[in-house]
């Protein structure tokens, strides 16, 4: 049988999604820009704490614009995954509940590609763009510049937080298959990836550090924004390098659980309606 | 009079029933509503240990807040929002309008407002009677981030301020539906709404740690009183007669939202022309 070009079929999508946004370009502006301004308040809020203090915790380094260089980071993977992948998960449940998976399941193309790329929101690479914006202006503040092997280093891990995030998401849509629908799906992921969005030193104490292992090793949000944030915004330390071996691990465990849940998952299906 | 009462005293008991049958996942999404809240206390609590790193002493403040202020503060907020927020209440009415299916309030004799605000009530006293259970959990395990029991007219200010606070999010949420009735589609508006009320009710962060002007703008709309008020008169930060005066704008701003808001019924239903099926 003829394998389909996935590069192409994804082209599609990404054309055809970009030509529906454009069919109705002042609510893709509004989406844009009403997202923008989030981001920007709560740029707005961290710059009310740094007017109090001059870095977040002690002795850790992450000042007022290290700090933004991390917020950056989390702006660049959010917005990478909001236009790729959450889309997709969030239309996934309803497909479950209306049956209209089946139309996924017989198409000559794995599943799981199919329905996690089908549609591209592209208003969301807007952050992506303050993202950047913010990266610069954070170094025009800081005498310090990455190395080319930071900046190299730092792509790849940008795209290992993404695989998991990614993971982490299709996952919580497979569950639906299992239990009908997954209404609170968005409350879920956004409470567990609520603890990426800060410095992993700030989980310390009694309470902080169990919440820092688990976050970093059963369910590894944690490196997600941490690794490649530290990697750019501070001098490469040779005590920080478990740390960016166990991320590649920890993505290529994510990537091969969650397809085995998926997968499973998919086995569970019972054809709704129709 | 007694035929009315029976009236709202049924629909009442439907909406309490229907609130139930979700009652195990209304518990759970109860408790995690507290994770936010535990990322947030990691930030003061990392943000503090600069402060002291910095002034070297163990009594730092910030805003006039300790530590343990930040912990109760953010707690307080929770109860605030338990009563003020009202999950899906604009876009739910903004929908029915372009559904067409608001015509049903028209035909039967029965006020929607009061229907809303009772199916509401409703809401929420199933809500407190789920969520009392994690609620008491976290405050008692947590109790000595608190400076103790208010004097019993603070606590009598704080309930009131919690009431009116529930009258107050409920009346804006509903006159922000009803917009609904000029623009068909009011998604974004709601967002915008969302956005607001996220930073400027406070429950991200005590509003009056804003630097100038920013913090006579956000006392001067009504925001604050979704979350900010009650918990900063449980923490008698706001006391004499600036607490009476809070209460009385409080008062001032609901008696203006529910006026607004029957306007906006009036002239919405004069303007309705009734799409959808």
């Amino acid at each position: 049988m003829h394998r389909p070009s996935y590069a192409r079929v994804f082209l599609t999508f990404a054309r055809n999604s970009l030509v529906r946004d454009m069919t109705f370009r002042s609510n893709f502006l509004i989406e844009m820009v009403t997202s923008m301004t989030w981001m920007l308040m709560n740029l707005g809020f961290y710059v009310l704490i740094f007017t109090y203090t001059d870095s977040i915790g002690a002795g850790t380094g992450w000042g007022q614009y290290q700090f933004f260089l991390f917020i950056a980071t989390t702006m660049m993977i959010n917005s990478l995954v909001q236009t790729f992948f959450m889309p997709n998960a969030e239309e996934f449940s309803e497909l479950i509940r209306t049956g209209a998976l089946d139309f996924a399941l017989l198409k000559p193309i794995d599943t799981q590609f199919l329905i996690s790329l089908q549609r591209v929101n592209w208003s969301s690479l807007g952050n992506f763009a303050l993202a950047l914006l913010l990266m610069g202006y954070s170094f025009t503040k800081l005498d310090y510049f990455p190395s080319a092997v930071q900046i190299l280093l730092y792509i790849p891990y940008v795209l290992c937080g993404v695989t998991i995030l990614y993971s982490l998401m299709i996952t919580l849509a497979a569950t639906s298959i299992w239990l009908g629908r997954n209404q609170s799906l968005y409350d879920f992921w956004f409470y567990i990836t609520n603890f990426s969005r800060y410095p992993m030193e700030i989980y310390s104490g009694p309470f902080g550090t169990p919440l820092r292992l688990f976050f970093t090793f059963i369910i590894p949000v944690l490196v997600v924004v941490n690794v490649p944030a530290r990697l750019l915004a501070m001098p490469l330390e040779a005590q920080n390098w478990w740390l960016a071996g166990f991320a590649l691990a920890a993505t290529a465990l994510c990537l091969f659980a969650s397809r085995r849940i998926f997968q499973s998952a998919l086995g569970a299906y019972r054809s709704a309606s129709s | 009079m007694y035929a009315r009462a029976l009236t709202w005293w049924t629909i009442l008991r439907i909406c309490l029933e229907e609130r139930l049958v979700y009652r195990g996942d209304f518990a759970l999404g109860t408790l995690m509503r507290f994770l936010p809240i535990v990322t947030q206390i990691f930030l003061w609590a990392a943000v503090f240990a600069a402060v002291r790193a910095g002034e070297g002493g163990s009594d730092a403040t910030i805003a006039g807040y300790h530590y343990q202020d930040f912990v109760a503060y953010y707690l307080l907020t929770m109860v605030s929002r338990a009563f003020s927020s009202m999950p899906g209440l604009a876009s739910g009415i903004a929908r029915q309008i372009r559904e067409g299916e608001i015509k049903k309030y028209l035909i039967q004799p029965i006020d929607m407002i009061s229907f809303m605000l009772l199916s509401r009530v409703a809401h929420k006293l199933v809500y407190y009677g789920v969520a009392l259970g994690p609620f008491a959990l976290v405050f008692f395990l947590l109790r000595s981030y608190f400076p103790g029991w208010p004097e019993p007219e603070i606590f009598l200010a704080f309930v009131a301020s919690l009431i009116m606070s529930f009258l107050l999010g409920f009346f804006l949420e509903a006159t922000i539906g009803m917009i609904g009735f000029w623009f068909l589609e009011v998604s974004s508006l709601l967002f915008v709404y969302m956005l607001f009320s996220f930073f400027f009710s406070g429950h991200m962060f005590p509003l009056d740690m804003l630097p100038q002007p920013w913090s006579t703008v956000v006392m001067l709309i009504p925001l604050q009183y979704l979350a900010y008020f009650p918990a900063a008169v449980f923490l008698g930060k706001i006391t004499g007669d600036a607490l009476v005066f809070g209460l009385l704008v409080q008062l001032g701003w609901l008696i203006a939202m529910i006026v607004a808001c029957r306007l906006a019924y009036h002239f919405g239903t004069r303007r309705y022309s009734g799409y959808g099926g």
